[in-house]
């Protein structure tokens, strides 16, 4: 109780979006007293605040009066690994491409449903909290032992080949967050094989044939169209 | 009291003719002329002056030719004056300075100033005189001022003349002073001005100063003075009238007189139309002037043609309106067209034939006067002196050639030789009868000469031949001296007859070439529909009717472009110029006219009353056709008949263009109501159930509150998707979109589209038809996701909800094929293809309806990605939706 009114062991949320119509939602729908929330009105007041405050995770909105938001991100990433989630009505995905190559952790179009944004919310600061990833990686029936390089579906153990598993390795050590195909090719194929877009989405699909019960309608390695890809998180 | 006003209101006329007046106005340049009587009255000093006060009043004027002849005093007036440079006009190695019109019109001031008005141009020059420079400027909308002096109008050359002694070769046609907006005269006293030129003020090239001598006498500058003070007080009379009819104010002018004279090519005609135009100027009546083309005048040579042509562009020059007319006599179509025009005065030159010739030929005066009635006649005098330089004009003779003499000596000889055989059956005077054949067929075939000289020859033949003594030519009986004479007058008269009427024939030939020709233009022009029918028919018809070769240039944006031309004629820059001179200006221009005469084509402009559609050029194989009024007039025709037909066609092409716009705004109002309806409906409900709850939030049960706050969400979620639609739409439609195509998993695809669609969903079952190997398919695959979804969402909403739906992929060789059926009601068969425009919705019970943009947007998309969709009605009820792309 105490806690909550000083709010000094709440993870702090600095909100950065011009719109005061948004701002106003926000700090309504955010106050489950689950949360600090900060505001910021532009690019710079972001900046200043990010670094002042030190927040623990940032909504940021991409369309800003003064800075674009993309640039906001890039220079926080320079000196900050703080887990950042934009808002944008934009709904190119050019763009969410743009951002999440910055470094920005996830992604909402507006408009969004509070359930979605507190999940994501969730997510992001657990991921930002535990240093190394849990050794096990449990969500519905799949269960992937990073330890001992075990990957079971249901109970039976499953064969990957190499580059399967890798892929599998990387998507589990960021569950729930966006991975662009950029990010994908690059880490486990280098950035030679930026332009061959095809090897992912091979892997992909055989990953899926082995993990998912309907390869049609995936349940764990879900598709960002145009994006990229997110493994599901339990929030 | 108001009754009288009314009657005091100017005429509608008046006031359309002012309106019309003012509107030309507005668009052209203003002239002001400064007129003087002789050189030396300050007619540039004067001009300076004027310049100089617009210039301190702010205006921006500039020098385009100023010749102050190193005068100190006009020299002082020019500094601090802006001076355009002059062209330089090469002339046999000399360069001579002339007005740069180029450069004023580019430099395009408000005011220019251009001296000598009546100068003529070095040969080379874009025109012939300097007025006509000066008015191109004014077209362009530059006021100009000018100088010229009174014995330069071209109506007051003969007076001049008359006056002085001393012909003026540079002439001014009178028009541009009654076109001119103001008049400024320069006057002095003759005394001053004999003064100025005793002390050397005055400007006096060297090479005349003996013509000066003669010129300035105080005789002469003193009627000369008197001539331009009377013609600046006609103005200011004119100008006065003018404003009396614009306010309705009764003044004393005259009834209507209308004044016609007629010309004909005899050397007179020059003399008589200047007369006209003096007479019409005294009695302020519009004066018109015509030249009768009867079968008799086709036989002219073309000395006079050329006469005629040039009588008739004086005469237009003078201001009258001209008209070319045929009848069968030329009294006749005089009086006809005076009658149809309302013309109360006819002049006519008195007859210089000599009196026995009139026993023959009535002059046309006397023909004139007889017919006339009501009309006046003036017979006006000519001078004599030079009635006889000038001669009769003489006839075009049917050429006859050297060889047709020596057929006449064969008709001859043959008729000899026949009269030979018949010699023991007739007595010698019967035989006169062959020889009377011979004359009959040598003027037939031959022509008048060659029949004199079959008559001649067969009258010494037959005396030779046949009349005893035989084989001399001596005659016993002197009776036969009358047969010779019968035989030689028959033969002549036979000869002139036949001449005559074979030679009327061949002009009403011609003639009758000539409307056929224009018959068959104008029958192609009536069938041609689109514009390239009708280039093509114009372009044919010269070709058959004119020994030339003829381009059409029509305007393709700023630039005339040639669109049709006989083969093998090409425009280079120059011609293209000249062209593009002639449809600026509306006016005809290169061969055979004044402006730009050293062009190799001559260029006609394509216009009716308010347009300027294009420019026809034409090369006439023979130099004579330039001038020639027969071939112009039809050339003229062809060209009025071209003109219709081509504004016939813009005008239908613009109405067609017109419905098409009203069509769209009808639709585009339709679309904006099915907008507006849609975006409205969510947010009366939202609205409505947010203000429901913030106001009576105490009174409502918990279930009345879930219940509006979960009908506003699925209505706001409604109106987000029929935003987002509207929006890709919008991107659709302006090409906005950008497709970021990338090799993509079909199934991963399908994955997408289910996931996103799986809260709509619900319970509804998808059956998946997957082969197995399936490619990747480049494509954008958010975009391709939404196609799915969309169709997946129609089918949803448009089929029973226990129904299932499907969705298929394949692939071939060259293409992938998805599908997504429903079992609902399906589409009317008629409405299959309409499925896709906007807003294009299929009448549902109850509220299903969706925004009419789904399949819109999935039709742009799938274009977009170079595919093609369609809808199908399934067998056994239901509607299958088909997309198929290329394998890249």
């Amino acid at each position: 109780m105490t806690n909550e009114k000083s709010g000094a062991n709440l993870p702090r949320i600095l909100v950065v979006d011009d719109e005061a119509a948004i701002q106003r939602f926000l700090r309504t729908a955010l106050a489950t007293g689950e949360f600090y929330l900060h505001q910021a009105e532009s690019g710079h007041e972001a900046l200043a605040a990010a670094a002042t405050l030190r927040p623990d995770l940032i909504l940021l909105d991409l369309g800003l009066p003064d800075l674009d938001g993309i640039e906001v991100i890039k220079r926080i990433r320079e000196w900050s690994q703080v887990p950042i989630i934009v808002l944008s009505v934009r709904e190119r995905e050019d763009d969410k491409v743009e951002a999440l190559d910055a470094g920005a952790d996830d992604y909402l179009t507006k408009p969004f449903g509070v359930a979605e944004l507190v999940a994501r919310i969730r997510v992001a600061l657990r991921r930002s909290v535990q240093q190394a990833p849990e050794p096990v990686y449990r969500v519905g029936e799949l269960e992937v032992d990073l330890a001992r390089r075990r990957v079971l579906s249901g109970g039976t153990e499953v064969q990957l080949t190499p580059t399967e598993y890798e892929l599998l390795r990387l998507l589990v050590t960021h569950a729930g967050k966006v991975l662009t195909h950029r990010q994908i090719l690059s880490r486990i194929w280098g950035v030679a094989y930026l332009e061959q877009p095809h090897v992912l989405r091979v892997n992909i699909s055989n990953l899926r044939h082995k993990l998912e019960a309907d390869p049609s309608r995936p349940r764990y390695i879900l598709t960002e169209p145009g994006v990229g890809y997110r493994l599901r998180a339990d929030s | 009291m108001s009754e009288n006003d009314d009657d005091k209101r100017p005429s509608p006329e008046a006031l359309l003719k002012l309106a019309l007046a003012e509107e030309k106005e507005a668009k052209r340049g203003k002239l002001k002329i400064f007129l003087g009587y002789a050189a030396g009255v300050g007619k540039t000093y004067a001009m300076l002056e004027a310049a100089r006060q617009r210039k301190l009043e702010g205006r921006d004027v500039v020098v385009a030719y100023v010749e102050t002849h190193d005068r100190a005093e006009t020299d002082a007036l020019l500094t601090g004056l802006e001076i355009l440079p002059r062209a330089q006009i090469a002339y046999h190695g000399v360069a001579l300075p002339e007005l740069d019109t180029d450069a004023v019109l580019a430099r395009k001031p408000q005011i220019a100033l251009v001296d000598e008005l009546a100068h003529t141009n070095a040969p080379g020059s874009r025109h012939e005189k300097r007025w006509q420079d000066v008015e191109e400027l004014i077209a362009a909308g530059i006021d100009v001022y000018t100088t010229v002096n009174v014995q330069h109008f071209e109506s007051l050359n003969d007076i001049v003349a008359q006056i002085t002694g001393v012909k003026v070769r540079e002439t001014v046609p009178d028009r541009i002073m009654d076109e001119a907006t103001e008049i400024r005269l320069v006057d002095i006293p003759p005394e001053e001005l004999l003064q100025r030129l005793n002390e050397g003020k005055v400007y006096i090239p060297k090479q005349a100063t003996l013509a000066a001598k003669k010129f300035f006498k105080p005789g002469n500058l003193i009627a000369l003075r008197e001539l331009s003070l009377r013609r600046a007080a006609a103005r200011v009379d004119e100008e006065m009238r003018a404003y009396m009819e614009s306010r309705s104010i009764t003044g004393p002018w005259p009834a209507a007189e209308r004044l016609l004279v007629c010309v004909s090519g005899s050397p007179f005609g020059e003399q008589l139309l200047r007369t006209t135009r003096r007479l019409a100027d005294e009695l302020k009546a519009p004066w018109h002037t015509i030249y009768v083309e009867t079968p008799e005048t086709g036989k002219y040579a073309r000395e006079n043609r050329e006469r005629v042509w040039k009588d008739l562009r004086l005469a237009e020059s003078l201001g009258a309106q001209v008209a070319n007319v045929t009848g069968v006599s030329v009294a006749e179509a005089v009086i006809d067209y005076a009658v149809r025009h309302n013309v109360t005065k006819i002049v006519i030159g008195k007859p210089t034939k000599p009196r026995w010739r009139e026993l023959l030929h009535p002059p046309l005066v006397d023909q004139v006067i007889r017919r006339s009635g009501t009309i006046d006649v003036y017979v006006v005098s000519i001078e004599h002196a030079e009635a006889k330089r000038g001669a009769a004009a003489p006839r075009l003779k049917r050429p006859v050639h050297w060889l047709q003499y020596v057929y006449s000596l064969v008709l001859v000889t043959g008729a000899t030789f026949a009269s030979q055989l018949v010699r023991p059956f007739l007595t010698p005077t019967n035989m006169v009868m062959l020889y009377l054949l011979a004359v009959v067929l040598a003027a037939i075939r031959l022509g008048l000469r060659p029949a004199i000289l079959t008559a001649f020859l067969g009258v010494l033949a037959f005396d030779f031949f046949f009349v005893p003594p035989r084989f001399t030519f001596t005659v016993a009986d002197t009776q036969y001296l009358f047969t010779f004479f019968g035989l030689f007058t028959v033969g002549l008269v036979i000869g002139k007859l036949v001449a005559t009427a074979s030679e009327r024939a061949e002009a009403i030939r011609k003639r009758e070439v000539q409307t056929a020709t224009l018959y068959y233009l104008s029958r192609d022009l009536a069938a041609a529909a689109d514009i390239d029918t009708i280039l093509d028919a114009v372009v044919r018809n010269f070709d058959q009717s004119f020994h030339g070769r003829l381009v059409i240039l029509l305007p393709e944006g700023e630039r005339l472009e040639v669109v049709a031309a006989s083969t093998g004629l090409h425009l280079g820059e120059k011609e293209h110029a000249e062209a593009d001179w002639a449809f600026r200006n509306r006016h005809p221009a290169g061969r055979g006219t004044e402006t730009l005469s050293s062009a190799t084509l001559l260029f006609l402009p394509l216009q009716t009353q308010t347009n300027a559609l294009g420019v026809l050029g034409v090369e006439f194989n023979d130099e004579a056709d330039y001038t020639n009024p027969l071939s112009r007039r039809l050339l003229d025709a062809f060209a009025i008949q071209s003109s219709l037909a081509i504004e016939r066609v813009n005008l239908a092409k613009q109405a067609e263009r017109a419905q098409l716009l009203m069509a769209r705004e009808s639709l585009e109002r339709a679309l904006l109501n099915s907008v507006s309806h849609d975006l409205r409906t969510p947010l009366v409900s939202i609205t409505g159930a947010l203000g429901t709850l913030r106001d009576r939030s105490s009174t409502l049960g918990e279930e009345a509150r879930r219940d509006l706050l979960e009908g506003a969400w699925e209505e706001a979620g409604r109106l987000n998707r029929f935003v987002g639609n509207l929006l890709d739409m919008t991107r659709l439609e302006a090409n906005a979109i950008k497709l970021r195509e990338e090799p993509c998993d079909i199934q991963d695809l399908v994955g997408c589209a289910l996931a996103a669609i799986e809260q709509r969903l619900g319970a509804r079952k998808v059956e998946v038809f997957l082969p197995d190997g399936l490619p990747l398919v480049r494509m954008d695959m958010a975009l391709m996701t939404q196609v799915l979804v969309n169709l997946l969402d129609n089918a949803l909403k448009y089929s029973p909800p226990e129904s299932s739906i499907s969705l298929a992929a394949w692939a071939d060789g060259t293409h992938l094929t998805m599908e997504v059926a429903d079992r609902g009601p399906g589409v009317p068969e008629s409405d299959l293809v309409r499925v896709f425009d906007k807003f294009y919705r299929i009448p549902v019970p109850e509220g299903a309806g969706g925004t009419g943009l789904g399949l819109a947007i999935c039709k742009g998309i799938v274009e977009a990605h170079g595919g093609k969709i369609r809808a199908e009605n399934r067998a056994g009820g239901g509607l299958r939706v088909i997309v198929t792309l290329p394998l890249k």
